[in-house]
């Protein structure tokens, strides 16, 4: 019995999407080292289409795992949808993390909700529905 | 797999396994029975209080067998705090980097109103002994601090703290379970009252441990029941575990000098070799410790994902995370030598075995600095580190 579902030590082995976008027009950054996980996310949006993403994590394997987890399920997807991305879905995606785990999966939720907000009062427009 | 974690467990030895199983299959009488069948398991079990005192200089009637070294553990400290407690003695001394075994006992009579005082062990992780000495009071019943430290190794000037106990008449207490086996501990040497060991720390097996109490001081029973280890503590005698654990201890000390020198050697060659790992640094005084100890902590990384790739490589060994903790601190004798929590995350602990090879150790040099500079290149703080957005700690 190992500490992770396959599918988490797939995504910590394998990151999907690792790396920065350098003309991200949304960057969203939460956690903080002193409780040893940041993660950051760079969003490409254009047409309210998610066109590309990256990630940066500073974590442990689910943070990572989840990290990459949720650049998998919004790549491509209408903000509409991303912004209904929860880290339950995050979780599921992965086969499951442990309880003490969980809040990797919140994160990733934030740190995606924080880079759509950092993209929607770029365009001046109020973060609705973000981070809920 | 390379087996880089020996502070955790080792592996049982030939002969202690071989001890063990022929405990198991011949002699395996219950050693309260008289008959002949049981009184050739007491002799065993006698024969193992004689070897293992012999090894730590003590009497055979001064050993007594517990299931480990947390046991061993609770039941000094707490023995210790009643017979404090009788004379009106309720402050206790002891270190802020001990095993929990230790310090959870101690936030126990905490609570039921001893005073408490954790000595600081400084950036290298050793006790001054004069610390000790400033610290002892009128009503100090007990100063308990540790032989050599689980994660870092770092190896306390006992023989000195003991002698300041002795001529303040304080008795004295050292969780040794590090140490025994691994590098020369004498009680009487060293001026020991009370002392804690676990056999799986000496290539012995799990869930048997002993504690050594000089003559004279009276220990309280954890359990409650038969009259076994003179009343002090019940239960049938784990009599193939015991005499493994001796077996193990006898192996270990008659090797010991030459383990350790090959040790030193690797552990001094692993030191080097990671170094030269940029933005990282030794935790712990690098000679004044356990031969098989090395422990680092590297800037802008995390030590559970360091684990789980090493894992990958082969390489097991440990780290004092907070993801390898279950809690959201990071390991608390980090934080006792004054790390800050974003380094100590990212920590790594490698305790050698004796075996190891120059092979295994450039190995692991090879594997640990791949895994960091991996990590490193999408970590968002290594990112700010390197941009002058923040600034380096180590």
């Amino acid at each position: 019995m190992a500490l992770y579902s396959e599918k988490v030590m797939d995504h910590f082995r394998n990151p999907r999407n690792v790396g920065v976008i350098e003309d991200a027009n949304g960057i969203g950054e939460v956690g903080n080292a002193k409780c040893g996980d940041i993660m950051k996310m760079y969003l490409k949006i254009e047409d309210d289409i998610v066109q590309d993403v990256k990630f940066e994590t500073f974590g442990c394997g689910s943070a990572i795992a989840s990290s990459s987890m949720a650049t998998e399920l919004i790549k491509g997807k209408p903000l509409s949808e991303v912004r209904k991305l929860t880290n339950q879905a995050v979780a599921e995606a992965l086969d499951g993390l442990p309880g003490y785990k969980m809040h990797c999966s919140v994160l990733a939720e934030e740190a995606i909700q924080s880079a759509l907000e950092d993209y929607e009062s770029r365009q001046g427009k109020p973060a609705e529905g973000a981070g809920t | 797999m390379i087996y880089a974690d020996n502070a955790a467990t080792t592996r049982m030895s030939e002969t202690a396994i071989q001890t063990m199983t022929s405990l198991m299959n011949e002699n395996w009488g219950n050693p309260s029975s008289l008959y002949v069948h049981g009184q050739k398991a007491k002799e065993a079990l006698e024969k193992a209080r004689e070897e293992i005192a012999s090894v730590i200089g003590a009497n055979a009637r001064e050993i007594l067998f517990t299931s480990g070294g947390s046991e061993a553990d609770n039941q000094i400290i707490l023995s210790a705090a009643g017979l404090g407690e009788k004379n009106g003695k309720k402050h206790i001394i002891s270190s802020a980097f001990e095993h929990h075994a230790v310090l959870h006992t101690l936030k126990k009579l905490e609570r039921e109103g001893f005073e408490i005082t954790l000595l600081d062990v400084h950036e290298n992780g050793i006790v001054d002994p004069s610390q000790v000495e400033d610290a002892i009071r009128d009503d100090t019943c007990l100063v308990t601090i540790m032989y050599a430290n689980n994660e870092i190794g770092t190896i306390q000037p006992i023989r000195k703290i003991g002698e300041i106990c002795r001529r303040k008449h304080v008795l004295f207490h050292t969780d040794a379970v590090q140490a025994i086996g691994h590098i020369p501990v004498d009680v009487a040497a060293d001026n020991i009252d009370l002392l804690s060991a676990s056999a799986h720390k000496f290539h012995g097996p799990k869930g048997v441990g002993f504690l050594y109490a000089k003559k004279g001081i009276r220990l309280q029973s954890l359990i409650e029941g038969g009259a076994q280890e003179r009343g002090l503590r019940a239960g049938t005698e784990n009599v193939p575990g015991i005499a493994a654990m001796a077996a193990a201890l006898k192996e270990a000390q008659e090797g010991m000098e030459t383990a350790a020198a090959h040790q030193k050697k690797m552990r001094d060659k692993l030191i080097e070799g990671l170094k030269q790992i940029p933005h990282c640094a030794l935790n712990g005084d690098a000679a004044r410790r356990l031969p098989g100890n090395v422990n680092f902590c590297f800037e802008g990384i995390e030590g559970e994902s360091l684990l789980l790739l090493l894992d990958d490589k082969g390489i097991c060994a440990s780290s004092g995370s907070a993801c390898t903790s279950g809690s959201l601190d990071p390991s608390h004798v980090l934080l006792a030598i004054g790390r800050v929590h974003d380094v100590a995350h990212g920590s790594l602990r490698l305790s050698i075995g004796e075996t190891i090879t120059e092979e295994e150790a450039d190995y692991i040099i090879r594997s640990v600095r791949e895994v960091v500079e991996y990590l490193r290149g999408f970590s968002p703080i290594w990112r700010d580190l390197m941009s002058g957005k923040k600034e380096f700690i180590l």
